[in-house]
C-alpha cells in the first residue's frame, strides 16, 4: 500500500511546494511596491495619502513610522526602505551626503507646526502662559537628540527663557508618537506634540492647546528623499511625484501643515 | 565613560538591588504557598505569576502606562494615598520591575520548596519545631541553591529590562535613564563608541554573574 500511494503523495507535496514558492516569487517580483520610512508626526496624513495613492496609481506603499533619528541610523545600516519622509531637512541632507539617497530627489513636503497640548480641557490657555505659571509635574517632549519636534520644543523653551526652570520637569518620549501617548494617557499633564497629531476635522480634537507661533523656533521644514535602494523603483518615484500633487498637498494642509 | 553613563549604571544597580530584595521578601511566602497548596487557585496563580515571562515587555509596559495614569486604577489609588503618580519615577520603575521579574524569583524557589519531602517537615514538627522555626532551620538551608539562583536571576533580569522602562520611564537622567535605555539612546544618536562601551560592560557583567552562579551552584553530577 505504501509503495503505491507514495508517488501520488510526492507529487502532491511537490505541487504544494511549487505553488507556495511561486506565490512568494510573485511577491518578490512585484515592482509596484514602495517601502516608506515616515516620521511619526506625519503618520495620520501619510496613511490617507497612501490610500489615495493606491487608488490612483495601483502601487502599494508599505509604511513604517518612527523617529527620524532612528530611521537615519537604520538606513545607514542597510534598512530596506525606498523612500524617506523625514521630520527635518538635516537628516535627508545627511543621507544625500553619504550617498544613501539619490541626488536631486530631495524636496520639502510639509512644514510642521508645534503645539503645546494637554488631554484635559482648560489646562493649556491659548497663549501658552501655563508654561510660566505652570502648576504641572511633567512636561513631555520628544527626545531632542533624535526627534526634530523635540529639539524645536527645546528651542521654544530656550527662546522663552524657561528652559532652565522647566528642565527638571521634562519627560522624553522616544519619538513624537510616544510623547503624545504620555500626554494622552494623562501621565504628563501637557507636552509639545505635532499639530497633526491632535487635529480632528480642522480643530483640536480634545483637550486644550496652544499653537506655538512659528517665530519661536526654526521652521520645521520636513524633507522627503528617494533612497539609494529605491532608485529604479517606479512605485517610489511615483509616490514622490504624488506627494507634490495638488490632491496630496490639500490633504497635507488639512492635517495642520503649511506648504 | 561619560558622567551620564556612570549615572545610568549606578541607577541600574540601585534598581536591580532594590527590586531583588523586594522580590525575595514577596516571593518566599508566595512560592511556599504554591509549593504546598492543593487549592484550585494554584493553577491560575501559577499561570499569572508566569505571565511576565511570556508577555512582551511592551505589553506590560503599555498596560502599566495606562494603569498608572490619572485615569487608571493604580494611578487613582496612588493619588488618593497622596503619592501622586508613579509614572516617570524611580518608584514606578521598581513597581514595574517587581512585576516583570517576579516569575524569575518565584519559580526557582517554588521548585526547591516542592522538592522538600513532606517527611522532613513532619520530622521537624515531631521535634517540636514551630512552622516558622521549621521554615528557617530546615527549609531555607535546603533551598539555599535555589535562593542563590533566584537572587541572581532576579537581579540580572532587572538589569536587562528595556521594554517596560521604555514605556513608563520617560528617559529622565538620574531618575529613570537606566543602562538599557542609555545604550538605545546612543545607538539612535549614532554615538556608536558610547554604545559599544556600555554594551561591552553589560556583556562582561552578565557573563561574570552567570559564571559565579554556575561555579557556586554547579548543575549536574557535582550538585548535591
Amino acid at each position: 500500500m505504501a509503495d503505491r500511494s507514495r508517488p501520488g503523495l510526492r507529487r502532491a507535496a511537490a505541487l504544494i511546494a511549487f505553488s507556495v514558492l511561486s506565490a512568494f516569487c510573485a511577491f518578490a517580483a512585484r515592482a509596484d511596491q514602495v517601502r516608506v520610512a515616515v516620521a511619526s508626526n506625519f503618520a495620520a496624513p501619510m496613511q490617507r495619502i497612501a490610500e489615495a495613492f493606491a487608488r490612483d496609481s495601483g502601487h502599494h506603499a508599505l509604511l513604517s513610522f518612527g523617529a527620524t533619528g532612528k530611521f537615519v541610523a537604520q538606513i545607514a545600516n542597510g534598512a530596506p526602505f525606498d523612500v524617506f519622509l523625514s521630520a527635518d531637512q538635516e537628516s535627508a541632507l545627511r543621507l544625500e551626503r553619504e550617498s544613501l539617497a539619490v541626488a536631486n530627489s530631495r524636496f520639502t513636503y510639509a512644514v510642521g507646526t508645534l503645539v503645546l497640548w494637554s488631554a484635559t480641557p482648560g489646562t493649556v490657555d491659548a497663549a501658552g502662559e501655563v508654561l510660566k505659571t505652570g502648576d504641572f509635574k511633567h512636561l513631555a517632549i520628544a527626545n531632542a537628540k533624535t526627534a526634530p519636534y523635540g529639539s524645536a520644543a527645546v528651542e521654544v523653551l530656550k527662546t522663552l527663557g524657561l528652559f532652565d526652570r522647566l528642565a527638571p520637569r521634562l519627560v522624553h518620549g522616544e519619538n513624537i508618537a510616544q510623547t503624545q501617548q504620555f500626554v494622552a494617557t494623562g501621565n504628563a499633564e501637557l507636552g509639545f506634540v505635532a499639530l497633526a497629531q491632535v487635529l480632528r476635522d480642522g480643530k483640536i480634537g480634545s483637550g486644550s492647546a496652544w499653537i506655538v507661533p512659528a517665530g519661536l523656533h526654526a521652521p520645521l521644514r520636513q524633507d522627503a528623499v528617494l533612497l539609494a535602494r529605491g532608485r529604479g523603483n517606479p512605485a517610489a518615484t511615483a509616490l514622490l511625484d504624488y506627494l507634490k500633487s495638488d490632491a496630496a498637498r490639500a490633504l497635507i494642509r488639512a492635517h495642520g501643515y503649511a506648504l | 565613560m561619560s558622567a551620564a553613563d556612570l549615572q545610568a549604571i549606578w541607577l541600574t544597580v540601585k534598581l536591580a538591588s532594590l527590586v531583588t530584595l523586594i522580590l525575595l521578601v514577596i516571593a518566599t511566602p508566595l512560592a511556599w504557598w504554591l509549593a504546598r497548596t492543593r487549592s484550585w487557585l494554584k493553577s491560575p496563580v501559577v499561570a499569572l505569576v508566569a505571565l511576565p515571562i511570556v508577555l512582551p515587555p511592551t505589553v506590560l509596559g503599555f498596560y502599566l502606562l495606562v494603569a498608572l495614569g490619572p485615569n487608571g486604577p493604580l494611578g487613582r489609588l496612588t493619588q488618593d494615598l497622596g503619592w501622586g503618580l508613579l509614572s516617570f519615577t524611580f518608584a514606578g520603575l521598581v513597581a514595574g520591575s517587581v512585576l516583570y521579574s517576579l516569575p524569575f524569583v518565584v519559580q526557582p524557589l517554588q521548585n526547591a520548596f516542592e522538592a522538600i519531602p513532606e517527611r522532613v517537615l513532619e520530622t521537624a514538627a515531631t521535634l517540636r519545631a514551630s512552622p516558622i522555626d521549621t521554615f528557617f532551620s530546615v527549609v531555607v538551608p535546603l533551598a539555599r541553591p535555589a535562593y542563590l539562583t533566584a537572587l541572581v536571576l532576579g537581579f540580572a533580569h532587572t538589569v536587562g529590562e528595556f521594554g517596560v522602562v521604555l514605556m513608563i520611564g520617560g528617559n529622565i537622567p538620574r531618575e529613570t535613564r537606566v543602562v538599557s535605555i542609555a545604550i538605545y539612546d546612543h545607538v539612535e544618536a549614532m554615538d556608536y563608541a558610547s554604545a559599544h562601551g556600555l554594551s561591552a560592560l553589560m556583556l562582561i557583567f552578565s557573563f561574570a554573574v552567570l559564571l559565579v552562579l554556575y561555579t557556586v551552584n554547579p548543575t549536574g553530577k557535582k550538585a548535591k
